[in-house]
């Protein structure tokens, strides 16, 4: 079952290589990661599952250059990551939507950052929002707005800049069961439809098999990788089932029971 | 979730029309015996001294103060006109307060854009803050003068709280609106201006609440010392001479302008609040 990485490391959109990551603190240093290696395809969907506190979120943090590594280096598109670039837009596990802001105001935060010019930014931040079904809402604010259309406003917000890469951090646990699994479903299928490369960090086994490609299981801290998982649907006949279809798709409690096991053994401990 | 799950029912019931009765009942409940307590408040010095029980030389009563007021508004050779006291002491207020906040407000951006100059003048700050800087009043007097004294000491027994209170709502904000900034390559001064001031906009009208008051107090007090005009200045000189009159016409000009500072602060905070 374990997938080799993807092979060749010139045609990968981000990569890792051996990359370690320790904190300091007064009371000593913290090894959050250790020698993780790995490398996405462009258009490729993984996930990445662990144990909490197993420094999957940090992953983000580093491949999004907001955090540097201790160890190795971080690559996209074959370039050293030095800082936060426009090729990446990340999905943090709460909206995070400025009150203070419209829902129209908020989408536009990266292009206002980046100094993109605002009317064409406007343009295309509308049109995300129409899209999504948030067309009445534009000049409503977030307080006015449910979770689910909330966490919407986010993934505009996150696509408005136009990354190639879209990183995910939970970004369902705030959510309750049936919006999450609707919205599971909706984003998985912007996100391929626009051919978006996503990395999708989730403590959530049944997530993660049902939209992503791969699966990479990591160890309890310092995060290692552990193995790693293809997950392939026959009754897809070549094309990607949807995440709710496949939750349904008989391969879906094996993969799902496999990676049970792979992180129930470091669960016992 | 509570906008648009709510179903607003069209017909009123009469147990919300009931529900609607009791909410207004104790609404004026509340106002009554608000004006009950200031009426008694009222009567009791008004009745007080005139029957003897207390001295009026001490307190005066409340129906001498609007004759007095009338009769101060005239200026003459030795006084000038209540309006220009009152007038006097509320520039001095909001010259001090508008002052506190923007300085305040710079130096608490200097001490969230520098850690490290935070940590070094941690301490003196709050020392600062919790020295009475009533004390200060005499020693303003000699290094400012007359005027400046008043407008010294409105600024700094507000400042420092000021620089404390905003500083930490800048340490308030929630780090992940600060990281969601980053992933998007903000500078700092972009942070700043796109998230830690307007998160901090509650911050800065909790701020204009205390220093209102406070600069008020830092101005009279001032003016006790210093001044030859102002209400502080007024209730000095009318305690020396012990025509309580004066005094009580005096605080109780105080107390409007205090309720006015407040009403208006209130105002601004129901404007900028609208749109959270």
């Amino acid at each position: 079952m374990p997938a080799p990485a993807a092979a060749n490391p010139a045609s990968s959109k981000v990569q890792l290589c051996d990359v370690g990551l320790r904190y300091f603190g007064l009371e000593g240093e913290t090894e959050a990661l250790r020698g993780v290696s790995l490398s996405v395809a462009p258009g490729e969907f993984i996930a990445i599952i662990g144990p909490s506190g197993c420094g999957k979120s940090t992953l983000l943090s580093l491949i999004s250059g907001i955090v540097m590594p201790t160890e190795g280096a971080v690559l996209i598109d074959g370039k050293t990551v030095t800082g936060p670039s426009r090729k990446v837009g990340y999905m943090l596990q709460q909206d995070y939507l400025f009150e203070w802001r419209t829902i129209l105001e908020n989408t536009l935060l990266g292009a206002e950052i980046q100094g993109v010019p605002l009317a064409k930014a406007r343009e295309h931040a509308t049109q995300l929002l129409t899209r999504y079904g948030l067309g009445q809402f534009l000049n409503h604010l977030p307080r006015q707005l449910s979770g689910g259309m909330r966490q919407r406003v986010a993934l505009a917000r996150t696509l408005c800049t136009e990354p190639d890469i879209v990183l995910l951090d939970e970004p369902f646990s705030a959510l309750d069961s049936q919006t999450r699994l609707a919205l599971a479903d909706e984003i998985t299928e912007i996100l391929r439809r626009e051919e978006k490369t996503v990395i999708l960090v989730t403590h959530d086994i049944g997530e993660a098999v049902s939209m992503a490609e791969r699966v990479i299981v990591m160890s309890r801290r310092p995060g290692q990788v552990k193995s790693n998982h293809a997950i392939r649907f026959t009754s897809a006949e070549g094309r990607r089932l949807a995440p709710l279809a496949a939750r349904n798709a008989p391969e879906f409690n094996g993969y799902f029971s496999t990676l049970w096991q792979e992180l129930d053994v470091h669960v016992e401990r | 979730m509570s906008n648009a799950d709510a179903v607003q029912v069209a017909v009123i019931s009469p147990q919300y029309r009931q529900w609607l009765r009791r909410e207004r009942t104790s609404r004026v409940t509340v106002r009554a015996v608000q004006f009950a307590i200031l009426a008694v408040i009222l009567a009791l010095w008004e009745v007080l001294p005139r029957e003897q029980i207390i001295n009026p030389l001490f307190t005066s009563y409340p129906s001498a103060i609007w004759p007095t007021f009338l009769q101060m508004l005239k200026a003459t050779p030795q006084q000038a006109s209540i309006l220009s006291h009152t007038f006097s002491t509320v520039l001095a207020t909001v010259v001090g307060f508008t002052a506190a906040m923007i300085l305040g407000t710079a130096i608490a951006a200097a001490l969230w854009w520098w850690n490290g100059l935070y940590r070094v003048l941690d301490p003196y700050l709050v020392v600062a803050n919790a020295m009475p800087k009533t004390a200060f009043v005499p020693i303003f007097y000699i290094w400012l003068g007359a005027t400046l004294s008043i407008y010294g000491m409105s600024l700094a027994i507000s400042l420092f709280i000021t620089v404390l209170m905003i500083y930490s709502g800048f340490q308030g904000i929630d780090p992940n609106k600060i990281k969601l900034a980053q992933t998007f390559g903000a500078t700092k001064l972009q942070i700043l201006t796109k998230v830690v001031l307007p998160g901090s906009v509650p911050t800065f009208i909790a701020a204009l609440k205390v220093n209102a008051g406070l600069s008020l107090v830092g101005v009279v007090v001032g003016e006790f010392q210093s001044a030859n005009v102002g209400l502080g200045y007024l209730i000095q000189y009318g305690s020396q001479i012990f025509k309580m009159n004066i005094v009580m016409t005096a605080v109780t000009i105080l107390a409007i302008v205090s309720s006015l500072m407040y009403l208006a602060i209130s105002w601004l905070e129901s404007v900028i609040m609208r749109r959270r």
